[in-house]
């Protein structure tokens, strides 16, 4: 097969190491507790539709997929482990081979790949002496470049483990990858602080604390918000509507909705029931945030037509 | 023109991916009004308000859902296609960042709508952000009464799993989505029969965009008329155009269906790099590219395809006369090739043919022949392959050499005139 160049870690139909039989018992309890709490998402009978998540989970615990994980999975589902492996190596993100700590994922589709991303990708492969799939001999890094990780308005971006640090250059990119080189941890543009590849992936398998759930992370930028930003600039607005607004009270009581009384009255859309005082409050020391009441809708305190009583809808 | 934000208007409010925060500004205030109403209405008013789903067929919603049998004793699932990874394409990862709830405020409405008690969110596995976000948002509407057992007292039960894939685009197909789901390879099925039928475990089932089901609320509370006062009658409501490229501000512009991208350029603050702009795609890597001469197409699904493209994912991917198109072609095609899911003959060596060719025009390899097999092989995989991956990855190759022959003329004698220093990746090859 001279002339033919076989990328096997990315080659679609290459087996996983199937060496030796596998060996499910070296899960934990724990991890079985884990594979049942996500067998349960599923209805009655449908135990398979888990196979991707425990797939996660075998290889947040291993780091790849090995003849274990899937002889667990097997075993766990009642498949055999040619059902499992025809699965797992038809999905980009199981892993063949032991993957670094860190996996940093380069896109390099057309968009991002035009904006710098090929020459990120070349960048970092240079500086860490690795090429596409590889993983440093210390098992610190696996580089990959990636297909469009739909942040293109964020382009170019890298990410690792799957956070995105966007709007990359060869220098910042370079700049990630020495910080993780030298033990520390990079913070990502948006979204929960970075955390080892093996701990991402229980997250993918679907498994979260309260901690991981990261409520407070903002995962938002400028891209993001830029339209909704000009529309206030320019006073741009949706069309408005009127909508019925039974009391609340009622729903808590576990009522039917209904309609009607001196409950009912007409808003306009986006009514906010927060004071300005309460919005100013908020607002203050995060400035470049607007408020509910800069929303482009009109609100019901912007619109004279319908006057409103802020506060009063709540308690109704 | 005018910016009207629906989708995205509480973007930049404070933490609005919290559910206090949502119910401020109106939030489940159309799943209180939907349950007043009888689920044949709430398909009606969908029906009439001509919602077209945003994930880029641009089937009418309302229709898909009339399509669930009444008289099948099977359970009936709503399926949320959040697996966003279309070239260009950067809306519903954001949409469920800022906003989780107006999509799960929009499936619960869809699941009483069509008789579903359980919805799946398949979402890409690589967008653990949203993963996460979306899962805290179930539990913050569990915890609330809108998900769960006698939904706010209205009798009616409703659960959502979300559910993480492990990458692979061709899992945005709707009966691979499916498939994978269901803990299999993800490949596409043949159809008929269609999801409406049979769909997950054989049983009847929705699948629904993101954008697609986060637009119901509004549609609900505004009423069809509110809807259809924006955009063309047959392509009406907001659109969320995703700009990206070389452009001064790239992001989310969400303005009536129908804009132009002459318009969008302006909103955008120009071109960045002060270069003419070349060649664009309106929705996505799998719509054939836009030029200059396309600046006044209105992008809406009727208007694009008019103009011999669709507008898809209205991902709008922007290129400049310094952009080499060629080389933009042969890393889409890497893309196709990589993602193909090898069911379908056409698709599996068409887009492999695809890359060997353009790899050969880049390096100044290429002969005339060439291009004449390009279009040869694109004759062959559009509508001859088994989903629309394939119809998608000639789309590219059969825009770009019917605007720009003479660039790919230019690559024969003597290669690509833009590389210069640069290298590709290519690291699909």
């Amino acid at each position: 097969m001279s002339g033919f160049q076989r990328d096997d870690a990315n080659f679609r139909t290459s087996v996983i190491q199937l060496d030796r039989p596998g060996d499910p018992s070296v899960f934990s309890d724990q991890v079985r507790a884990d594979a049942a709490e996500l067998i349960s998402r599923y209805p009655e009978g449908q135990a398979r539709s888990a196979l991707l998540p425990l797939l996660h989970l075998v290889q947040s615990e291993q780091g790849h997929v090995t003849p274990d994980g899937i002889a667990f999975c097997a075993d766990t589902l009642g498949l055999t482990k040619a059902q499992v492996a025809a699965v797992a190596t038809f999905y980009t993100m199981y892993k063949r081979t032991p993957t670094g700590e860190y996996l940093v994922s380069v896109c390099t589709n057309t968009l991002c790949g035009m904006l710098g991303g090929d020459e990120i990708f070349a960048a970092l492969s240079e500086q860490l002496g690795i090429g596409n799939n590889d993983t440093t001999p210390d098992g610190k890094i696996t580089l990959e470049h990636a297909e469009c990780l739909a942040a293109c308005d964020y382009a170019p971006v890298v990410t690792v483990n799957y956070e995105y640090f966007d709007n990359q250059t060869v220098g910042s990119a370079r700049g990630i990858v020495s910080e993780l080189t030298s033990g520390g941890t990079p913070v990502p543009t948006r979204g929960a602080p970075l955390c080892t590849f093996r701990q991402i992936e229980r997250q993918i398998a679907g498994l979260f604390d309260d901690t991981t759930l990261a409520p407070e992370a903002a995962a938002t930028g400028t891209p993001t918000e830029v339209g909704v930003k000009l529309a206030i600039d320019r006073g741009d607005t949706a069309p408005s509507y009127a909508i019925e607004r039974a009391g609340e009270s009622v729903l808590s009581q576990g009522e039917r909705l209904s309609v009607g009384g001196s409950e009912a009255a007409d808003h306009a859309v986006d009514n906010s029931a927060e004071t300005d005082a309460e919005a100013t409050a908020r607002r203050a020391g995060k400035q470049r945030s607007p408020s509910a009441h800069d929303a482009p809708l009109a609100t019901a305190e912007s619109d004279p037509k319908n006057p409103a009583e802020p506060g009063t809808e709540k308690g109704a | 023109m005018t910016l009207t934000p629906v989708l995205t208007k509480r973007f930049g409010t404070d933490q609005p991916w919290k559910i206090d925060n949502y119910e401020r500004l109106d939030g489940y205030a159309g799943l209180k009004k939907a349950l007043r109403l009888q689920p044949d209405e709430i398909v009606g008013i969908v029906k009439d308000s001509n919602l077209r789903g945003r994930g880029g067929a641009g089937f009418p919603t309302g229709m898909k859902w009339s399509f669930i049998p009444k008289d099948n004793p099977k359970p009936k699932y709503v399926v949320i296609n959040a697996d966003e990874g279309e070239p260009g394409t950067c809306r519903d990862l954001p949409l469920m960042m800022n906003d989780p709830h107006s999509m799960i405020e929009g499936i619960i409405i869809a699941c009483y709508a069509v008789g579903a008690n359980h919805a799946f969110v398949y979402i890409r596995g690589e967008a653990v952000h949203a993963i996460r976000r979306v899962t805290a948002a179930v539990q913050e509407a569990q915890a609330k009464g809108y998900l769960g057992a006698n939904i706010l007292g209205s009798g009616f039960d409703c659960r959502i799993t979300v559910h993480g894939g492990a990458g692979a685009y061709i899992c945005g197909e709707e009966t691979a989505l499916l498939d994978s789901l269901e803990g299999r390879r993800g490949q596409p099925r043949l159809k008929p029969p269609f999801p409406a039928t049979n769909g997950l475990y054989d049983s009847p089932t929705v699948v629904n965009n993101v954008g697609t089901l986060a637009s119901v609320p509004y549609i609900v509370l505004g009423g069809a008329d509110w809807f259809k006062q924006m955009g063309p009658e047959g392509s009406p409501g907001p659109c969320i155009y995703s700009l990206s490229g070389r452009i001064a501000n790239p992001g989310q512009y969400e303005a009536p269906m129908g804009t132009t991208l002459r318009e969008l350029i302006e909103l955008a603050g120009g071109m960045s790099r002060g270069k003419e702009l070349k060649f664009w795609t309106p929705g996505g890597s799998s719509t054939p590219m836009f030029t200059r001469e396309h600046l006044d197409t209105p992008l809406d699904f009727d208007s694009a395809v008019k103009a011999g493209s669709m507008n898809g994912t209205s991902a709008v991917m922007i290129f400049d006369e310094d952009d080499c198109v060629v080389r933009a072609v042969q890393k889409w095609s890497e893309f196709y090739k990589h993602e193909s899911c090898g069911k379908c003959t056409p698709c599996r060596e068409g887009t492999y043919w695809y890359v060997g060719i353009y790899d050969r025009l880049e390096r100044g390899e290429g002969t005339a022949e060439d291009l004449d097999t390009l279009l040869d092989l694109s004759d062959n995989i559009l509508g001859r392959s088994f989903c629309a991956l394939g119809d998608g990855a000639t789309s590219p190759v059969s825009s770009s050499i019917k605007y720009f022959r003479d660039e790919y003329q230019r690559h024969l004698d003597g290669g690509c005139p833009y590389v210069g220093g640069r290298t590709l990746a290519g690291a699909h090859a």
